[in-house]
C-alpha cells in the first residue's frame, strides 16, 4: 500500500503540492488526473524518491521512503515515462533488461536476453527489434518497449507516467489494454498519471482528481460520472466554464 | 536606493559566482567518492575510453602535427635574429611537451570531449533518462559521470603523449624540408636536450585536464536546463568552463612544477 500524507512540494515560490493526502491499495490501479502542471508527476516522483518533499510523508507498506534503503526499494517498482526515456546508446533488449544486466538482480546475458525477448513478446513486439536502437523505433514501439522494460524484473509496483501521450487513438487504446492485461496478470499496485479519460476508464480501479496542489476527489472509476463534485465533472467532461479557470 | 545598485548587482555576482564554485566542488568530491566505491561500471569505462582516447587522436594529432611546423618556422625566424637557429630541435621538443602539447591538446580535447558529454548527459536529463537510471537502482554518477571522469583522466595524458611525438616531428618535418637540417643532427638535438621530467610534467598536465574537461562536461550535462536551450547553454558552458580551467590550471602547474 502506498500512502501520502499531506505531502507539499514547492519550486522556488511555486507551490506546486500544497498537502497531497492519497492511499493506493495494494494490487488496485489508482489513475491521478488533473490538468497540466497541478503536480501530477511530481506527486508521482515523490513517492520514487526522484523529487523530495518539502513536508509530509510517504510510505510504501508503513516505510517511510526518505529512510528505506534505495537499491531494495526500488527494486520494486518499474516506471513507463512519458517519452519512453529509452537509453539511446542501448539497442532495444538491452534497454529491457537494463536491471537484469547490472545490480542486485543481475542474470547472465544470455538469460537477461531472453527475458528481454520474452517480455518484448509481451507486449506485442517480434524479436527481431531485439537489436534494434530505439531512435529506430516509432513512438508506439517505443512505449511498447518502455513498458516491457517496466516490467522486465516483475515488480510489485509499476507507475505509468502520461503512457498514451503523443500516440494516435488506435495505438492508446493498444497501449491502456496492454497496461490493464499486465497490471492485472501480475497483481501489481498500479498508479497512472494522465489527463487521456480514456486510458482513465480502461486502466483505473480507482480515481484521484488533483487540482491546485490538493486530491479535490477520489473514487472508485465507476462512480466518477456521478460524482456531483464540481472540479470532476468540469475535468471529465472538457467544459471550459467551471471551477478550474481555463485560460483561453 | 539606485546609488546602492550597483554594489547590490557586483554582490548578486560575486554570491553566484560562489555558489557555483560551492556546487562545483561539491560534484568534484562526490565524484571522487564514487570512484572508489562499488559499484564499478567496466563496459562503460572501456566505450569512454574509446569515445574520448582514441576518437580524439586525430584532431589532437592534426593539431600538434601542425603546431609542431609552425614553431620550428617561428624559432627559426626569432633565433636567426641572434645566430641561434640550431636550438630549433630543443626548442620545439621542450616547447612541444612541456606547454603546448598538453594545452593545445587539452583545448581540443575540450572543445570535442566536454560539449559531447555534456550534450549527452543534458539531453539525457531533457528526456527523464536520468530519473530512469534512478528507478533501474542505477546510480547516475556512478553509471555516467564516473567512466567519463576515469577514462579522461587517463587516456589525456596518452593522447597527449602521441600528441608530443607528432608535434615533434612536425617540427622535425618541417626542419629537414625547409629549413634545411640534417635529419640525424635534429634527432640527436631533439633526444639530448629533452629531459624526463620535461616529459612527465607534460603527462601530468594531461591527466590534471582531462579530469576537468570530463568533470565539466559531466557537471554542466547533469544540471542542464530544460528543452533544446538548456542543453545547448549546458554544452556552451561546459567548453567554456573546460577551457579556462585548462589555461588556469595550467599556470598554476607550471609555476609548481618550474619555478624556481
Amino acid at each position: 500500500m502506498i500512502t501520502l500524507d499531506n505531502v507539499h512540494k514547492s519550486f522556488g515560490s511555486n507551490k506546486v503540492l500544497r498537502g497531497v493526502t492519497l492511499t493506493i491499495p495494494r494490487g488496485e490501479s489508482m489513475v491521478i488526473i488533473g490538468g497540466s502542471g497541478t503536480g501530477k508527476s511530481v506527486a508521482l516522483k515523490s513517492v520514487l524518491g526522484l523529487v523530495t518533499p518539502d513536508q509530509g510523508t510517504i510510505t510504501v507498506d508503513g516505510e517511510d521512503v526518505t529512510r528505506v534503503e534505495r537499491d531494495a526499494f526500488l527494486a520494486r517498482f518499474g516506471m513507463l515515462f512519458q517519452g519512453g526515456a529509452l537509453f539511446d546508446s542501448l539497442s532495444v533488449w538491452q534497454n529491457v533488461a537494463f536491471r537484469l544486466l547490472r545490480g542486485s538482480l543481475k542474470r547472465p546475458k544470455d538469460e537477461a536476453r531472453e527475458i528481454a525477448i520474452e517480455k518484448l513478446r509481451r507486449v506485442g513486439l517480434k524479436p527481431e527489434v531485439a537489436d534494434l536502437f530505439p531512435a529506430e523505433l516509432s513512438g508506439g514501439m517505443q512505449k511498447r518497449v518502455g513498458l516491457a522494460r517496466a516490467i522486465a524484473a516483475e515488480p510489485e509496483i509499476i507507475f505509468f507516467d502520461e503512457p498514451t501521450t503523443g500516440l494516435d487513438p488506435i495505438m492508446s487504446g493498444v497501449i491502456n489494454e496492454l497496461i490493464r492485461e499486465i497490471v492485472v496478470e501480475m497483481g501489481a499496485t498500479a498508479m497512472t498519471i494522465t489527463h487521456d479519460m480514456t486510458s482513465v476508464r480502461a486502466i483505473a480501479d480507482k480515481v484521484a482528481m488533483l487540482h491546485d496542489g490538493v486530491i479535490k476527489w477520489t473514487g472508485n472509476v465507476a462512480d466518477m460520472d456521478d460524482s456531483g463534485d464540481p472540479y470532476l465533472d468540469q475535468f471529465i467532461h472538457g467544459r471550459s466554464d467551471g471551477p478550474i479557470e481555463a485560460v483561453r | 536606493m539606485s546609488v546602492l545598485a550597483p554594489v547590490a548587482a557586483v554582490g548578486r555576482g560575486t554570491l553566484a559566482i560562489l555558489a557555483a564554485i560551492g556546487r562545483i566542488t561539491i560534484f568534484t568530491l562526490q565524484t571522487l567518492g564514487h570512484m572508489i566505491r562499488p559499484p564499478f561500471y567496466f563496459k562503460e569505462l572501456f566505450q569512454a575510453v574509446m569515445n574520448i582516447g582514441y576518437f580524439s587522436l586525430p584532431v589532437v594529432g592534426l593539431t600538434t602535427f601542425f603546431t609542431g611546423g609552425a614553431l620550428a618556422l617561428q624559432i627559426y625566424a626569432g633565433g636567426a635574429r641572434f645566430n641561434a637557429e640550431s636550438v630549433v630541435p630543443s626548442i620545439v621538443a621542450i616547447g612541444m611537451v612541456r606547454e603546448l602539447g598538453p594545452v593545445l591538446g587539452g583545448l581540443m580535447v575540450a572543445a570535442r570531449v566536454a560539449s559531447s558529454i555534456a550534450a549527452e548527459i543534458g539531453t539525457m536529463k531533457v528526456t527523464e533518462q536520468i530519473d530512469a537510471l534512478v528507478t533501474l537502482s542505477t546510480h547516475p554518477m556512478k553509471y555516467l559521470t564516473v567512466p567519463r571522469v576515469l577514462a579522461a583522466t587517463l587516456v589525456v595524458p596518452a593522447l597527449i603523449a602521441v600528441g608530443d611525438t607528432i608535434g615533434i616531428m612536425g617540427g622535425y618535418i618541417v626542419g629537414i624540408t625547409r629549413l634545411d637540417f640534417n635529419a640525424a643532427n635534429y634527432i640527436n638535438n631533439t633526444v639530448d636536450f629533452l629531459q624526463t621530467w620535461d616529459v612527465t610534467s607534460g603527462l601530468l598536465k594531461g591527466a590534471v585536464f582531462g579530469f576537468i574537461i570530463a568533470l565539466m562536461g559531466c557537471y554542466y550535462g547533469m544540471n542542464s536546463g530544460r528543452g533544446a536551450q538548456g542543453v545547448g547553454h549546458a554544452t556552451k558552458s561546459a567548453v567554456v568552463a573546460a577551457s579556462i580551467l585548462i589555461l588556469a590550471s595550467n599556470y598554476l602547474l607550471t609555476e609548481l612544477f618550474f619555478s624556481a
